[in-house]
């Protein structure tokens, strides 16, 4: 449409700020998840989104409405909200009878939907049921994978790289050690995935390194794989290229060796040997009587030449 | 000794046994991410029966997987933030799992049209001073903006009459009018500049869209031609625009894929395979001297220019583009003027 194609100049600076925000960048931003209701979905299913949003804030968008559309048939909906809200995750939550409890994990690339997998939950334990002290909201979680199936099987690799995207936050350059209070756990045994989250207590132990004891915490679900979609081999390979700018500078003039001395290079010019400032020896100092005799040798020569 | 040495040993490995956990296969750890990766098959029979026990297990693993972890992360180097009093703090490594992109890498834009026509002369920019001297004021101004070298445009008394003019003319209307038209134009050069930019990072699809107004003058040469190829005998009769170029440009290509009719004009065609024949079996090889100096001189600036832009890329967006390249134009205008000059040379690095 010619409306689509123009180039929409921003007329104030916050416009101008909004559109940066949303363009492509070397450094992207955290990837925000859009969590939705399909026509019918059951209480289960929305009492699982609510937890994930509570987990997931402050880069998650709750849509309220329930909207009717199928993801796995068409996803022109989906890619609409995508570009709508700027959210590369998905989370599309729906309940029929063929499927009961289902919920669509999913990432975009481009706003075009990348990968989508469809899990079903057998059993849901909410935030609610749980009654502890929960971690503060936008803790960034440890991640824990168990089980050989996320490395042998190719849907459950996937599946690993989804949640792991899903649930990773913001990429911070350090962390406070006391401030590692949340973990998610999930293990894949017997083609059942097992998530559960814990809050991490640290305990005093002889050392240095703490000892550590979990508290059952937050939303813990039992899933199980039903429909996939992934993406095609060179589309993928699409997504993971990273521009040239990101790799880091190479520290030039630098060296190390196997015993861990560093070595540094300078680069020099050329000197002149006899104008060098050394230090002076008051002791080799020329006496008169020698500088003397040095000049009668030298002027000779001087006459020669003149 | 020994015995203290021994002693010593056993009370540190019994401190360290509280958070030792044993595993058969190692963890694989990406500490950008807060990430382990456990890859020991977790005990299936035990897991299948359902109930507390499972979570028992389940939470005993957690246990285990994460004190690897948190073992792995206090091993980072650390530091007090804030002061000796601060909360310990912990430097990251980068992510190492491969997690795709967002949004594609951006493209960096095309140049505009001045960069195109300045890179085909061989123009570079030369740097100029930020303060110039200004006699009149007898200090040094800067080159425009406020209180500049000049003064003041706008406060200007004098304009004088250039020679052609119609004496009834208001010359500072003049000067204001122009000076409008100026700066309408290059607003409008911008924002094509800009459009095109935005066209080519969006790959919009070639074919005419746009039913009226506001189409530019590559898309309506286009339709243009279309229209002419839709009739019956396809375009062959029809006629010409007084500024329409006299002969199409064909479709497939210009110069490499003309044909010369079959049987056409004899003695161009004897002349043509002497020629060739000619060419083939002389021992000297034949060299176009102006080609080959040209095409070098290319190829060193499409060097120079790599070398620069690996050593200053400078993010500055659209102005740090333009850079300073080493003085080159007197050795490329000498080439073009004078190619018999270099036709020794030429010859002998051909023979």
């Amino acid at each position: 449409m010619d409306a689509l194609d123009r180039v929409v100049k921003p007329k104030t600076k916050r416009a101008k700020r909004f559109l940066e925000k949303r363009e492509p960048k070397l450094n992207e931003n955290t990837k925000n998840a859009m969590l939705i209701k399909g026509g019918n979905a059951n209480l289960t299913v929305t009492e699982v989104l609510k937890d994930i949003y509570a987990v997931k804030k402050p880069f998650a968008v709750m849509y309220k409405r329930k909207n009717i559309t199928r993801p796995f048939e068409d996803q022109t909906s989906l890619e609409f909200f995508s570009k709508k809200s700027d959210c590369s995750l998905f989370l599309f939550g729906s309940h029929n009878k063929k499927r009961p409890n289902n919920l669509i994990i999913g990432r975009m690339f481009d706003y075009h939907v990348l990968d989508m997998i469809e899990l079903g939950v057998e059993k849901f334990v909410s935030l609610k049921d749980i009654k502890n002290s929960k971690c503060p909201e936008g803790t960034k979680p440890m991640l824990i994978f168990a089980g050989d199936m996320f490395d042998v099987n190719e849907e459950y690799k996937r599946l690993k790289s989804l949640l792991i995207d899903f649930f990773r936050g913001p990429t911070v350059p350090s962390i406070r050690l006391a401030g590692l209070e949340y973990v998610l756990h999930f293990t894949a045994v017997d083609g059942k995935i097992y998530m559960r989250s814990y809050k991490v207590l640290l305990k005093k132990s002889g050392c240095k390194i703490p000892r550590i004891e979990l508290e059952e915490m937050g939303p813990s679900l039992d899933l199980v794989m039903r429909r996939t979609h992934l993406a095609s081999d060179d589309l993928c390979k699409l997504s993971l290229k990273q521009p040239k700018g990101l790799k880091p500078k190479k520290k030039k003039n630098i060296s190390h060796d196997a015993l861990g001395t560093t070595y540094g290079q300078i680069h020099m010019q050329k000197q002149d040997l006899s104008k060098l400032q050394t230090r002076k020896m008051k002791g080799l100092r020329k006496r008169p009587a020698e500088k003397s005799a040095e000049d009668g040798g030298a002027t000779p020569k001087k006459s020669k030449s003149a | 000794v020994e015995a203290v040495l021994a002693a010593a040993e056993e009370q540190e490995a019994e401190k360290r046994r509280s958070i030792t956990v044993e595993k058969e296969l190692e963890l694989e750890y990406d500490l950008g991410n807060l990430l382990a990766l456990d890859r020991n098959p977790p005990p299936a029979a035990a897991l299948r029966g359902a109930g507390p026990r499972r979570e028992e297990l389940l939470r005993a693993l957690a246990r285990d997987n994460t004190q690897l972890l948190v073992s792995q992360l206090w091993e980072l180097p650390a530091e007090r933030a804030g002061g000796a009093g601060g909360p310990l703090v912990a430097q990251l490594p980068e992510p190492t799992f491969r997690l795709p992109r967002e949004k594609p890498p951006p493209k960096p834009r095309p140049p505009t049209r001045w960069e195109q026509f300045a890179r085909l002369k061989g123009i570079r920019r030369k740097k100029k001073t930020s303060l110039v001297w200004d006699e009149q004021a007898k200090e040094w101004r800067r080159r425009w903006g406020y209180r500049r070298a000049g003064g003041d445009p706008s406060r200007a008394w004098l304009a004088e009459v250039p020679a052609g003019a119609d004496p009834e003319e208001d010359q500072f209307a003049r000067l204001r009018r122009e000076k409008r038209e100026r700066v309408a134009r290059n607003e409008l050069n911008r924002l094509r500049n800009l459009a095109r930019a935005h066209r080519a990072g969006s790959a919009v699809p070639a074919a005419p869209l746009h039913p009226t107004g506001h189409q530019d003058r590559d898309e309506l040469r286009r339709v243009a031609r279309v229209a002419r190829v839709s009739t019956a005998s396809l375009g062959r009769f029809q006629p010409r625009l007084p500024k329409e170029s006299a002969e199409p440009p064909s479709r497939s290509g210009g110069k490499k894929r003309r044909f010369e009719p079959l049987l056409g004009n004899l003695a161009a065609e004897r002349s043509r395979q002497l020629e060739l024949l000619r060419d083939m079996g002389g021992k000297k090889p034949v060299l176009d001297i102006t080609r080959a100096v040209n095409k070098q001189l290319r190829q060193e600036e499409a060097e120079a220019a790599a070398a620069n832009k690996g050593k200053k890329q400078s993010k500055r967006g659209k102005r740090g583009r333009r850079q300073q390249r080493p003085g080159r134009s007197g050795k490329k205008s000498g080439a073009r003027r004078q190619p018999q000059q270099q036709k020794a040379a030429g010859g002998g690095a051909g023979g």
